[in-house]
């Protein structure tokens, strides 16, 4: 128990200030190393909370896919990000301004959350019927079984802001020579080289 | 007590797998020089020892003394973060392997999703070396090596798939001993074509190894590195190598199980199989380079998004539709582990409190 204890505040004390890190860094490309820093340790907690599966995903798709593309465009980007720093303290009144309203809405909001008695009993009782189960299995049945209209919605959601992002950007210029593999298979012999006997003397 | 001993058993168990790994890469570099020269009718290393099996020793001194020079120009701390970051993923993946029934470090749940985690976070060790290296050199290597793994990993990813769908765990134990009839073998002998070719380009090896690059970029991102910094890099990636190796064993090959279900062959030790099936798949690594010409940069990203991309996606969707219409989809433990009564209890209890079993979707499930 005081080695889970213990991890945890390592996990979350390093979450933290590598959160902290990932707004007061300097440079972006540290900011981004620090915010893999995060995710992985956020990593951990989930292991800690026995998500294992919820964790490697969290590995795999944050750290491994979408932070390279941060990672990437950060470093091709050729911004000066001191220069844009200067004049930042101009604005600090108006991100307090807006801070203290969301904090306001917040302590509304929670300040006066009451749990329903029936609710706080049932908390965890759909699980019971995984024990046994592992994290993919139960995490399985849950989305494409019992929900699985639901997730087929979100992941064509997701697909069609893909297809809209994909048709934005697309440009088509004209005059690029580009390499057509089936033209360059599909090219003969016959229509590209032609053997002449040719005469001294007479050229072609 | 008990959690002294538990911590010393593992702490030695580490060690071992350590050791073992870096003795491997030490000689795999070794059978590398001797494969190639072989290859190309030389002898390769001979000097040093005798067959020059001292060769790698010597190489790792030399390594060791030279001097660590740090670019002016250099991120220092990303610099230095990086060959370490790439040599120590090189070698966490390792607590997953089962290299025989029962000899794993870590018998985790999700280990196939492990490796495949850390197997994608070391491009970070790449793309890192090349920014921090404040050269452009190293900085297009980088780049290569980011994109090329992102692009490879996807396919691979669906390769995993496919494998998961016919042995129904993400346990790397469970994957190896799942029953495997010859037709699922045949079934899965395409996508194993495609992932050897996938670690190639996973790994940066020949044909693939455009983030090197000697003749367009030098050599890509290690360009600025010099002495322990070099040799980091240098064992991070021939280790990948053999990790990649073992996992293609543990997906494809069977893992410790003697070849082609011979029962006859099961006197063996389950660790020589697997070593020789590994090696198997090392050797390919060699035979590649050797072999094939570099790819050019955009016939390596066609290859990966236009052809691999699409050929095991369809790939991942026939495996489950013959599973599905075969009825060999292996058993579901989630289903068979609940019993009738716990699912009564449950109906009993939601449907006492507030009529939540509308919405927690049980009834589903009892029909």
């Amino acid at each position: 128990m005081i080695i889970q204890a213990l991890a945890f505040y390592l996990f979350a004390g390093i979450l933290v200030v590598s959160a902290l890190m990932v707004i007061s860094a300097r440079n972006p490309v540290h900011s981004v190393l620090f915010l893999i820093l995060g995710f992985f340790n956020s990593a951990g907690l989930f292991i800690l909370l026995g998500a294992e599966f919820v964790a490697m995903i969290m590995v795999i798709v944050y750290v491994g896919a979408v932070a390279v593309l941060f990672l990437f465009v950060v470093m091709m980007l050729d911004i000066s990000f001191a220069d844009l720093r200067k004049g930042a303290m101009q604005y600090v009144p108006v991100g307090l301004a807006i801070g203290a309203v969301l904090l306001t809405e917040l302590v509304m909001a929670y300040g006066v959350w009451a749990f329903a008695p029936d609710a706080l009993a049932n908390r965890g009782a759909p699980l019971i019927r995984f024990e046994g189960a592992t994290n993919a299995e139960s995490l399985g049945q849950v989305l494409y079984t019992d929900y699985v209209l639901a997730f087929q919605l979100a992941g064509l959601i997701l697909f069609v802001a893909m297809v809209g992002a994909i048709v934005l950007t697309l440009r088509t210029r004209p005059g690029v020579r580009r390499q057509n593999v089936g033209e360059q298979h599909a090219r003969k012999r016959e229509d590209v080289l032609e053997i002449r006997k040719v005469t001294p003397g007479t050229g072609v | 007590m008990e959690y002294l001993i538990w911590t010393g058993w593992t702490l030695l168990y580490t060690l071992v797998i350590i050791v073992g790994v870096l003795i491997a890469v030490a000689y795999y570099t070794y059978a590398e020089r001797k494969v190639m020269g072989g290859m190309q009718r030389r002898q390769g290393p001979i000097t040093v020892g005798p067959f020059g099996l001292l060769q790698p020793l010597a190489d790792g001194l030399k390594l060791f003394s030279k001097e660590t020079i740090i670019p002016s120009g250099a991120n220092r701390v990303v610099f230095l973060l990086a060959p370490m970051m790439l040599f120590a993923l090189s070698l966490i993946a390792w607590a997953v392997i089962p290299f025989d029934k029962g000899w794993v470090l870590a018998n985790i749940n999700v280990g196939i999703l492990y490796l495949f985690a850390v197997s994608s976070m070391t491009v970070y060790g790449v793309i890192m070396a090349g920014w921090a290296s404040n050269s452009r050199y190293a900085f297009l290597g980088g780049l290569r090596s980011a994109s090329q793994m992102v692009s490879y990993e996807v396919s691979m990813g669906l390769i995993i798939v496919c494998v998961l769908l016919c042995t129904g765990s993400l346990n790397l134990m469970e994957i190896v001993e799942a029953p495997r009839p010859v037709w699922m073998q045949v079934l899965l002998f395409p996508m194993f074509i495609v992932f050897l070719i996938s670690i190639l380009a996973e790994t940066n090896r020949a044909p693939f190894d455009l983030p090197e690059g000697e003749s367009e970029i030098t050599g890509g991102f290690m360009v600025e590195y010099s002495a322990m910094a070099f040799a980091l890099f240098f064992l991070g990636e021939y280790s990948a190598m053999i990790l990649m190796s073992a996992m293609t064993t543990i997906l494809f090959l069977g893992g410790w199980l003697p070849p082609f279900g011979m029962a006859f062959l099961a006197f063996v030790p389950g660790i020589i199989w697997f070593a020789a099936k590994t090696l198997l798949v090392m050797f390919f690594f060699l035979w590649a380079r050797a072999t094939l010409p570099r790819f050019r940069y955009d016939q390596l990203m066609r290859l990966g998004w236009k052809v691999f991309l699409p050929l095991t996606l369809a790939w991942v969707i026939l495996t489950a539709g013959i599973l599905m219409s075969f009825d060999a989809l292996p058993n579901m433990p989630a289903e068979a582990a609940v019993s009738q009564d716990a699912l009564t209890q449950i109906e009993a209890d939601t449907s006492d409190a507030a009529g939540l079993s509308e919405t927690s979707g049980i009834e589903d499930i009892n029909d």
